[in-house]
């Protein structure tokens, strides 16, 4: 899908932004000029921004300013629809994933995928963790069986789910079908996970929980987690972007970005005088 | 919620000026009723400092409501913070006002001595500091509360002549050695006060800028 050629018409009005840290953090996924197209509109701008490993990354802006696109192309769901492309690099291991050479059932597999609405399969809790890994390995009996208890622990779900596994996944409340839904995607052991606002649809505690959860799998997984809710993004995340409009304003330390942001706009954002 | 938020914080704005207001009145009353002995003056002074604590403690539950209520960040969280600071540093002022109508109305009911030139230079510079630094809180002027943070060397250097100059005041007069104590303690009071103002000009500064400059200026 990767368009290599030069696009007529792009705004190359966003910088390079890179955020200031003292940390020594490598790299697990650098974002090039990337651009978005729906049809002929472009929604993404030029976007830079390099993700860290074992970190939590938030991406914040009004609606409609492209956070949910930004992120769809990094496990390049996108292409799912029509006439949507995506012209940049994407690097994760040296390569560019939007390149046509990159399978995106294998890059899925790496880059999980967390969205708005819980979706777990109507199917039993066991079998919903079960089904990723019947797909994507050999193994099975009760090994299998232990990758889908691990998987749950690993999600804090296990006491509260273990005596009924038979029972459907669409069953639990709205927090644990969400949990369940992490526990399916990191199953598989990816590299990365991409929540897209997943907390929107759960109530306080159960916010809570994900929130607290997504602190723990940080020592495993690279996270980036789109939020409209900028407590959650200052809570759990240690960098923050600040979308407008297609275009990365600000990129830094989430510290930074909520106490001191070096961009007007942001500072508007983020305190409420516009957006 | 953000302009619910905005008018909390426009509110506490205008407590903290007003607190500041009243902070100011009382150190001018406090040096004015020592320069004219005027003893009702220090009086009063010394029974304001109740109204200057309640008006603290107000602001600093406007500030606590605000943090807890609209977990403000950025700019509104930098001035809330500066806020409950600064908050502290003005009743702490009021009490050094108070300090110093104390020290009044003690050299008033004694013998009355001469005020110092120094002691003068103390407090005509320490009230412009004062004064400055709110000017630079209400127009978030950075530049007049480096100004301020500058002007406190000028200060200690003035305070420790001002205690050599007691020192060898006593030895040469130890009679009046009651009222040139009280006169020392003023001075300290207003070199005391004067450290106060530049913790407010470094707060200012924190708050239009976000950085720290408590330990580098």
């Amino acid at each position: 899908m990767n368009v290599s050629t030069p696009e007529i018409g792009i705004v190359t009005k966003t910088k390079n932004v890179r955020p200031k840290t003292k940390k020594e953090l490598s790299v697990e996924m650098a974002v090039h000029n990337l651009n978005f197209f729906y049809g002929d509109n472009q929604v993404l701008f030029n976007n830079n921004i390099d993700i860290y490993k074992k970190q939590i990354t938030a991406i914040i802006g009004p609606s409609g300013c492209g956070k949910s696109t930004h992120i769809r192309t990094y496990n390049r769901i996108f292409e799912l629809y029509r006439n949507q492309r995506a012209v940049g690099e994407i690097i994760m291991s040296g390569q560019n994933i939007l390149d046509s050479s990159v399978d995106p059932i294998l890059l899925r597999r790496r880059i999980g995928m967390i969205f708005q609405k819980p979706s777990p399969f109507p199917m039993s809790i066991f079998d919903n963790i079960a089904y990723g890994l019947k797909i994507n390995t050999t193994i099975g009996g009760s090994e299998l069986a232990g990758r889908v208890e691990d998987a749950l622990k690993r999600v804090a779900l296990w006491d509260e789910v273990k005596d009924k596994l038979s029972d459907s996944g669409t069953d639990l409340s709205g927090g644990q079908q969400q949990r369940l839904c992490i526990a399916r995607a990191i199953a598989i052991e990816p590299e990365i996970l991409l929540m897209d606002e997943p907390c929107s649809a759960i109530d306080p505690i159960g916010t809570a929980k994900i929130e607290e959860l997504m602190i723990d799998l940080k020592s495993l997984y690279t996270i980036v987690i789109v939020t409209h809710n900028m407590q959650q993004a200052a809570r759990v995340s240690d960098y923050t972007a600040f979308f407008y409009e297609g275009h990365i304003i600000e990129f830094g330390e989430t510290k930074q970005i909520f106490t001191n942001p070096q961009n007007q706009q942001t500072e508007d954002y983020i305190t409420g005088r516009f957006g | 919620m953000e302009v619910h938020l905005h008018r909390e914080i426009d509110r506490l704005k205008r407590k903290i000026l007003a607190l500041g207001a009243e902070v100011e009145s009382a150190l001018s009353k406090s040096i004015k009723a020592l320069k004219k002995w005027d003893i009702e003056l220090a009086q009063s002074v010394v029974d304001y400092d109740e109204e200057i604590n309640r008006m603290e403690v107000e602001t600093e539950e406007e500030c606590l409501k605000i943090l807890a209520l609209h977990q403000p960040v950025a700019i509104d969280l930098r001035f809330v913070v500066a806020v409950l600071k600064i908050n502290n540093d003005l009743e702490r002022i009021g009490d050094h006002a108070t300090n110093i109508a104390s020290r009044a109305l003690y050299i008033c009911n004694r013998q009355k001595v001469e005020i110092p030139e120094n002691l003068i230079l103390i407090v005509n510079l320490t009230e412009s500091m004062l004064k400055r630094s709110l000017d630079a809180l209400v127009n978030m002027n950075t530049d007049l509360a480096r100004e301020v943070i500058n002007d406190d060397d000028i200060i200690d250097d003035l305070h420790a002549q001002m205690y050599d100059y007691i020192q060898q005041k006593i030895k040469n007069e130890p009679e009046l050695v009651d009222c040139l104590i009280s006169l020392l303690s003023i001075s300290r009071n207003l070199e005391r006060t004067s450290d106060l103002v530049t913790n407010i000009a470094e707060d200012v500064i924190y708050m239009v800028e976000g950085e720290v400059v408590r330990h580098i200026l």
